[in-house]
């Protein structure tokens, strides 16, 4: 417990094919354990190809695209606001950033000028859309290694904010709700009050959940020290949103390249300290999210107080058609991390080009590299605590 | 460090390897030569005074019909300095090869398989350069403006009958009924003034 479980190493040599990794097990007398695509922990259709010796794990490699959608090529047929309902499809967990880095994007290359009440809107959806997003994250790690009674209760208080949001835009998981220049809908009557009732519960609900499970001495035991990812190495695979700041790195695109209305808004950045172990161990992922997701309360907490009467769209031209060439990125912190949309112009009516990074097509690339020396039970434990989703990678 | 800042001193490094600063269009970016990428990236990697320790994104763009070439570009943070750069690489069409930057960051492992698969850009000395959303034996790349469904994979379809197919609409089904009823009539009608 004292020491690290393992020390990152630099990656040997890859081998090219499939084939050729079968071949060198059967040479070497190792098994070859196919984890996945339809296995209940790697959280949506993953496939690892797992080398081991025995309960070691040599490596696991992570076989991605079952659920590539081409959303990138319906990007480029679709008009610029005909896309808006399928970036709903690039992260479901988290849909609202998904929308929000979209239509940053798209403003950005228009000039557009979002109204000051579109984008509390915009905050607040977002926020309590990321309180969601790590509710069952959490819920799912404590499930995927043996845990099952914290599930249940996670997703109980998800889906209070799935009632919330589907107040405000009519859907529970696809919210398709915020528009290019502004949000589909205002706030509805009374809002401000439900949304306020609900944190006063759920802030509650939180120092039991940190009682029930955070803390909870088996759970610490089994998630310290370990898979460790130092700072360096966690910026060279450019993990991004709580797995970064996890390993110690001071870094929120809310605070440190504003956009919206963060600015006007006070929160602070948990970051992964080693309070029971190493610093960037799975237990400090995991405690970032729960730390986030107090400060989300505070945000929104603040949001609502300060949230004006206005315009909720900006005007805009009935077809938007940007000149030729022009091109911007956006990117904004959302549930998984930093989001970003590259978008290129074409001159039409629709993008010439539409490029989605997200946190966790990243976040599996670092797996093959973590994943040697581990057990095989702990690997169920790494991809949880990277909080990954499967149409996210693939998208 | 502002752009021009970054640049000059890439330039610098670089001499005539690197193109002027494009400021016109939204983010400033500016065009290396190919042979040069990987020697750019590491210098703005080491270089104390940029220090950009992380590649934010890498993505390919298939030219436009007036200039038929695929543009990589990369997107540059640095965690230290908290500042941005874009570089862009312009490759022949036809046949799109450029130096892979993964000895530089490792996130360029995934983000050049990903264009890689759907673009067709080919990296040199990339260590594990396969096909990571599409299957490995998919053909072509789909990404490419030029790009054409193969219609089928291994026997599984690409494309399906519309099941509005021969649907024909209630009310419009009764009028046609009612059409063929009156031209019933109208051509009986004039044989039985035939058999009076």
């Amino acid at each position: 417990m004292s020491e690290a479980r393992r020390a990152p190493e630099t990656p040997t040599m890859v081998m090219t094919t499939n084939k050729e990794i079968l071949k060198r097990i059967e040479y070497t007398g190792d098994m070859l354990l196919n984890m996945g695509p339809q296995h209940p922990s790697t959280h949506g259709v993953i496939n690892f190809l797992v080398q081991t010796d025995g309960e070691v794990m040599k490596r696991a490699i992570p076989e991605v695209g079952y659920l590539h959608r081409s959303l990138e090529k319906i990007a480029e047929k679709v008009g610029y606001n005909g896309f808006m309902p399928y970036t709903d499809r690039v992260d479901y967990i988290a849909a609202m950033f998904a929308n929000q880095g979209y239509a940053m994007a798209v403003e950005k290359i228009l000039d557009i000028k979002v109204p000051k009440r579109a984008e509390y809107c915009r905050v607040i959806a977002v926020e309590l859309n990321r309180i969601s997003s790590h509710l069952i994250a959490a819920g799912t790690m404590a499930m995927d290694i043996g845990a099952v009674t914290p599930f249940p209760y996670a997703l109980r208080e998800r889906e209070f904010i799935n009632d919330l949001l589907e107040e405000l835009c009519g859907a529970r998981l696809t919210y398709n709700y915020l528009r290019i220049g502004g949000v589909a809908f205002d706030l509805p009557d009374g809002y401000t009050e439900k949304v306020s009732g609900f944190l006063d519960h759920f802030e509650k609900i939180l120092v039991e959940f940190d009682r029930l499970l955070t803390f909870n001495e088996i759970f610490v035991q089994r998630l310290a020290h370990l898979a460790v990812i130092p700072a360096e190495m966690a910026i060279d695979y450019c993990l991004v949103g709580p797995n970064l700041r996890a390993s110690g790195v001071d870094f929120d695109v809310r605070r440190d390249i504003p956009y919206s209305v963060y600015p006007e808004l006070q929160f602070d950045v948990p970051l992964g300290k080693g309070l029971v172990g190493t610093p960037g161990d799975c237990w400090d992922r995991f405690y970032c999210r729960v730390e986030e997701m107090k400060q989300s309360c505070r945000i929104l907490r603040q949001a609502l107080a300060q949230i004006q009467p206005g315009e909720t769209m900006a005007k805009l031209p009935r077809k938007l058609k940007p000149e030729e060439g022009l091109e911007a990125y956006s990117r904004i912190e959302s549930a998984r991390g930093d989001m970003m949309y590259y978008v290129v112009a074409g001159g039409g009516e629709s993008a010439w080009r539409c490029k989605v990074r997200t946190g966790s097509f990243t976040a599996m690339g670092i797996i093959d590299i973590l994943s040697r020396g581990l057990m095989v039970a702990d690997l169920v434990a790494l991809i949880a605590s990277f909080d990954v989703v499967a149409p996210e990678i693939d998208r | 460090m502002t752009f021009e800042e970054i640049h000059s001193a890439l330039a610098a490094k670089l001499g005539d390897r690197v193109g002027p600063l494009q400021a016109a269009r939204k983010d400033a970016y500016c065009v290396v030569r190919a042979d040069a990428i990987v020697e750019a990236c590491r210098f703005l990697k080491t270089d104390p005074a940029t220090a950009f320790d992380c590649l934010q994104n890498l993505s390919a763009v298939d030219g436009f019909k007036a200039a038929p070439m695929i543009k990589v570009v990369y997107h540059l943070y640095s965690y230290s300095k908290r500042h941005t750069f874009i570089l862009k690489v312009e490759l022949d069409r036809a046949t799109p090869v450029i130096d892979s930057v993964e000895s530089v960051w490792k996130a360029a492992d995934w983000l050049e398989r990903e264009q890689y698969d759907l673009l067709g850009v080919v990296f040199t000395n990339h260590p594990d350069l396969r096909r990571i959303m599409l299957p490995d034996d998919w053909v072509g790349h789909p990404l490419l403006k030029d790009y054409k469904e193969p219609g089928d994979y291994h026997n599984i379809s690409h494309t399906r009958e519309s099941p509005l197919d021969g649907f024909v609409r209630m009310d419009e089904l009764k009028k046609k009924i009612a059409a063929e009823k009156a031209a019933e009539t109208a051509a009986s009608a004039p044989k039985k003034e035939l058999l009076q």
